[in-house]
């Protein structure tokens, strides 16, 4: 049941590395976090990897496994044939701190810049009320366990650090679209999302939807919704009108 | 002198989880300097992977729910072992500190008429903990990482820095806690950034302990690599006692297969939703181990307990959902009489129980989890299941209301501290425990430096010690001989506490255990490891060892000296709950006598007794099960040694 496995892992640091070839005991139903962890216990024991949970929970063991965006603890080695020769490197748009671990504090900065919840000023705790129906929106996008995989796969920000400052990602752009959602936040963050955030940027190829572990409609039920929004706001002279009236109420 | 980044902050919390994400945002919003400092990336800690839920009697699904219900579930789930009064604090606040958490953002499933909704969980008697599907932490953690958020750009609005007052410091370990010599108060905490093995000082007067818990030094656990009672070790290394260190819990239901998820969580909301445990003959097994202090609590027939799911006011619960003590011992049982499933755990049943869709809705990530980890529908076989190192009870001893230790300026909460739980904790208790007392032991740790009028200082040479304890593994001092793998070594020290300190326990093992465990401590004296500083786990682990290796000294010592079967310790010597071991605590301290790790001594020490208003909240004949006949003389419907069934049911228990 278990046999002898190809890796090739990728090591090195921000001052470049390259890819390490390796052969791993594998066992049956093993996941590819497993073999990484061997190879720490038996033959790199400095081999750097994040990982906390090791059940698809905390977001923390993104990289690319045979060039595909995944989460190394929820991909099975039986999804690959025992001659196949794996090869493991770590997120392509973040800078690698060393070997398989990355620098991901733009995500965190982006974080930041997303306005937060506000209550409505009317309702103490206890007090607020809501229907399933409505919480389930903004509930699907807080099953987000910040993998930042989709971050990593979005072709605004891969290959184009350039775009960072201006492109929050489909992760914080997704943020927004949940509190906008959320039936008691009382704030507007539509501006800041074409604005500050770089919705526009998105073009609605649907990558980030295709490797999100946690299977959000990324796209579908957060970005287009958000464009209409937005676009709704802009060009309908009504909503237009209202806001020139109002804006004084508001600051 | 060691090359050192210092930092000054007048709150240093320790952990990034429930309790010190809580702790911080109280800090912080009392005016405090806080600074929050955590092994991982923030928003990955522990609490990231509680399914279930946050128990607080709301009673928005059963009005008839109240603190007082809670208190007394709290207390038979603990074996009556608890500290009383972080009982009562914990029932009373934490429906506050849920719907607070609203006003932060959180979105829980609601009811029909658009509360929170509430659902079942084993111990509790109605549905009581609060729940986002089975992901509750996640929505607990994000929800006060967000708010940690808003309240830095608050301070950015006032003074265009995002970090002045709340700062995180991610992926930096605290390896030892300094103190004053004089007053042995809190003066800073001594650490290194992961990414670069740099060190790290921060001065601080106040620091809180929200490290969580130590299940990485069992073999079969659903802990993460987090978890090894980094600060149980340093509170004691720096004076501070632990309790309860003999009570682990083992939850009845990891997954079993394949072995590389051995130990993954299954959460016990399967049961609440009505997945039901099964052994090999297809049978409910849990009617026949519903023990005597629970007799009449639980249902007897099928036929009831499967009534009782829409019906709970003419029926009595499944004993499916007994405490986690009882459940996990009940499986072991039915594994040893060979009644197990193929892979040596036994059946929970859901497919059976509700439709695909249901159960898809309801509990998806353990749907998810299942079919992507182990080629398992849940939807249409059952689950293979047994139990897990999942909680540690024991922690560091604090005041209920200040959450400080007998060490000034050390505070603690959540699962690192002790005391709350007892001998078992209830599902659900956690997450509420985090966010009670993780506000208590910030707004206390605020009150202490407010009221200084001067601070702590660090020495030099204390800073110098912990970077040298820190650096050892690079340089182990020379002719040590054989140079040892942390790996190893860890592997070793798992497989010992899994095998004699496990589940069920006797004397010659756990002595065995201690003996084994002096040699590994030597063994840790010659750890070597390869490389250099930067992000390096090897090295890492070797740091994180000490702490491991005191921590398991102290279930070990404390495991042995209790010589009775309570809760999470089952001791197959003396299988029986003894009325005098329940107001006795074992108290846990550093012997001081090795400076890399140093043992463990452990002291009796008797619990103060229940306030009256609270013992009176329980009937006679329930609190004759675990009382002495002494302490029962203070209840009012006491009528003497010889009166009352309830007493022979005391005799036969002790
Ligand atoms: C799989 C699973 C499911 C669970 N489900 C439930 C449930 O449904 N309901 C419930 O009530 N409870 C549940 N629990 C228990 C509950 O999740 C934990 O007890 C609780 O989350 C612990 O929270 P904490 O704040 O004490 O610590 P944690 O969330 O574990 O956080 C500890 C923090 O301390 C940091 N830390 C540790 N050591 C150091 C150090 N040396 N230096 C710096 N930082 C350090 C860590 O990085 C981390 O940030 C579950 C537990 C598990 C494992
Ligand atoms: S849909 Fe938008 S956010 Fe997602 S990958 Fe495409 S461009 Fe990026
Ligand atoms: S949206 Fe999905 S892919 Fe993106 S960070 Fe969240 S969980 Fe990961
Ligand atoms: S280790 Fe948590 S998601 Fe992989």
């Amino acid at each position: 049941m278990s046999y002898i496995g190809k890796f090739r892992v990728w090591r090195g640091d921000a001052n470049g590395g390259s890819l390490e070839d390796y052969q791993v005991e594998v066992n049956e139903g093993e996941v590819v976090l497993d073999v990484i962890h061997r190879l720490q216990a038996t033959q790199a024991p400095d081999l750097a990897v994040r990982w906390n949970c090791k059940a698809g929970k905390c977001g923390s063991c993104s990289a690319e496994i045979n060039g595909k965006p995944r989460l190394m603890c929820m991909t099975r080695m039986s999804t690959f044939s025992e001659d196949e020769t794996i090869t493991v490197t770590p997120m392509r748009a973040f800078s690698v701190i060393r070997d398989l671990v990355t620098d991901v504090s733009y995500n965190y900065e982006k974080a930041r810049m997303v306005p937060s919840f506000q209550p409505p000023k009317d309702l103490a705790p206890g007090e607020y009320r809501m229907q399933q129906v409505d919480v389930e929106r903004s509930q699907e996008f807080r099953k987000c366990i910040e993998c930042f995989l989709c971050q990593n796969t979005c072709h605004v920000i891969r290959d184009h650090e350039e775009n960072k400052p201006a492109f929050s990602g489909p992760r914080f752009l997704m943020r927004i679209a949940e509190l906008e959602m959320h039936p008691l936040d009382t704030a507007d963050r539509r501006d800041l999302a074409q604005d500050e955030h770089g919705l526009g940027y998105c073009n609605i190829t649907k990558c980030c939807t295709e490797v999100c572990p946690e299977g959000i409609h990324i796209t579908d039920n957060a970005l287009i919704p958000m464009k209409e929004r937005v676009a709704g706001r802009r060009y309908d002279p009504v909503v237009w009108l209202g806001n020139k009236l109002f804006r004084r109420n508001r600051a | 002198m060691t090359e050192v980044e210092r930092h000054s902050y007048d709150v240093v919390v320790i952990g990034a989880g429930g309790a010190g994400l809580r702790a911080a945002i109280e800090a912080r919003e009392h005016g405090m300097r806080t600074a929050v400092v955590c092994k991982s990336l923030f928003g990955k800690a522990h609490t990231v992977m509680a399914e279930g839920g946050c128990a607080a009697a709301m009673g928005n699904v059963n009005p008839n729910d109240n603190w007082q219900v809670h208190f007394r579930d709290t207390m038979r789930g603990g074996k009556f072992l608890n500290n009383w009064r972080m009982v009562e604090l914990h029932a009373k606040e934490a429906p506050e500190r849920v719907w607070e958490l609203e006003t932060y953002g959180a979105l829980f499933d609601r009811t029909p008429d658009g509360r929170i909704s509430q659902r079942n969980f084993g111990g509790h008697t109605y549905p009581r903990l609060a729940h986002v599907g089975d992901r509750t932490g996640l929505e607990l953690i994000r929800t006060m990482q967000q708010k940690i958020v808003s309240l830095q750009q608050q301070d950015y609005a006032e003074t265009g820095d995002y970090e002045a007052k709340l700062k995180v410091f991610a992926e930096c370990t605290i390896t030892e806690l300094l103190t004053d010599p004089a007053t042995g108060a809190i003066a800073g905490a001594f650490g290194y950034w992961r990414e670069s093995g740099r060190f790290i000082l921060f001065e601080a007067p106040a620091v809180v302990m929200a490290t969580g818990g130590i299940g990485k030094s069992f073999k079969v656990t659903s802990n993460s690599w987090e978890y090894t009672g980094d600060g149980h070790a340093l509170a004691m290394r720096a004076g501070a006692t632990l309790i309860n260190m003999e009570f682990v819990q083992f939850h009845p239901t990891g997954m079993v297969w394949p072995p590389s998820v051995k130990g993954i969580l299954v959460t016990e909301g399967v049961r609440g939703d009505g997945g039901v445990l099964k052994n090999s003959e297809g049978k409910r097994f849990m009617f026949d181990y519903v023990p005597d202090v629970f007799k009449g609590q639980y249902a007897e027939t099928e036929e009831e307990a499967d009534r009782w799911y829409t019906d709970q006011e003419n029926n009595r619960r499944t004993p499916d959902l007994l405490p986690r003590d009882e459940v996990a011992r009940a499986i072991n049982a039915e594994v040893k009489a060979g009644r197990g499933s193929p892979h040596g755990g036994v059946f929970l049943d859901i497919a059976s129980r509700l439709p695909a869709e249901e159960i898809k809705r309801r509990l998806p990530s353990m749907y998810h989890q299942f079919k992507e980890l182990a080629d398992v529908d849940i939807t249409k076989e059952p689950m293979e299941v047994g139990p897990t190192c999942h909680y540690v009870m024991g922690g560091i001893e604090v005041d209920p209301d200040t959450a400080q230790s007998v060490v000034p300026g050390l505070f603690a909460a959540g699962e690192c501290s002790g005391g709350m739980h007892g001998s078992n904790r209830l599902g659900g208790n956690s997450l509420s425990d985090l966010l009670v007392f993780g506000r208590r032991a910030g707004l206390g740790a605020a009150n202490y430096v407010s009221t200084l009028s001067s601070r702590p200082a660090v020495r030099q040479a204390d800073v110098d010690a912990a970077a040298r304890l820190a650096l050892l593994p690079f340089d182990p001092p020379e002719g040590s001989g054989q140079p040892e793998n942390p790996y190893a070594l860890h592997q070793d020290l798992q497989q010992t506490m899994n095998d004699l300190v496990g589940i069920i326990r006797k004397a010659e093992e756990i002595e065995q255990a201690l003996e084994r465990l002096v040699e590994l401590k030597a063994r840790m004296r010659r750890v070597v490891v390869e490389g250099h500083r930067q992000y390096n786990p090897g090295w890492h682990l070797a740091i994180d060892l000490r702490n491991m290796f005191m921590v398991s000294e102290a279930v070990a010592k404390a495991a042995l000296m209790r010589t009775e079967s309570r809760g999470g310790h089952t001791r197959d010597d003396f299988p029986q709950l003894d009325p005098q071991w329940r107001k006795t605590l074992l108290v846990c301290s550093s012997a001081a006598d090795d400076e890399l790790v140093p043992g463990v001594t452990v002291e009796p020490k008797e619990q103060e007794p229940m306030r009256q208003d609270l013992f009176e909240l329980f009937d006679i004949e329930e609190l004759s099960k675990y009382y002495t006949e002494a302490e029962l003389a203070a209840h009012p419907d006491y009528r003497g040694a010889a009166a009352g069934s309830g007493d022979e049911a005391g005799k036969e228990e002790a």
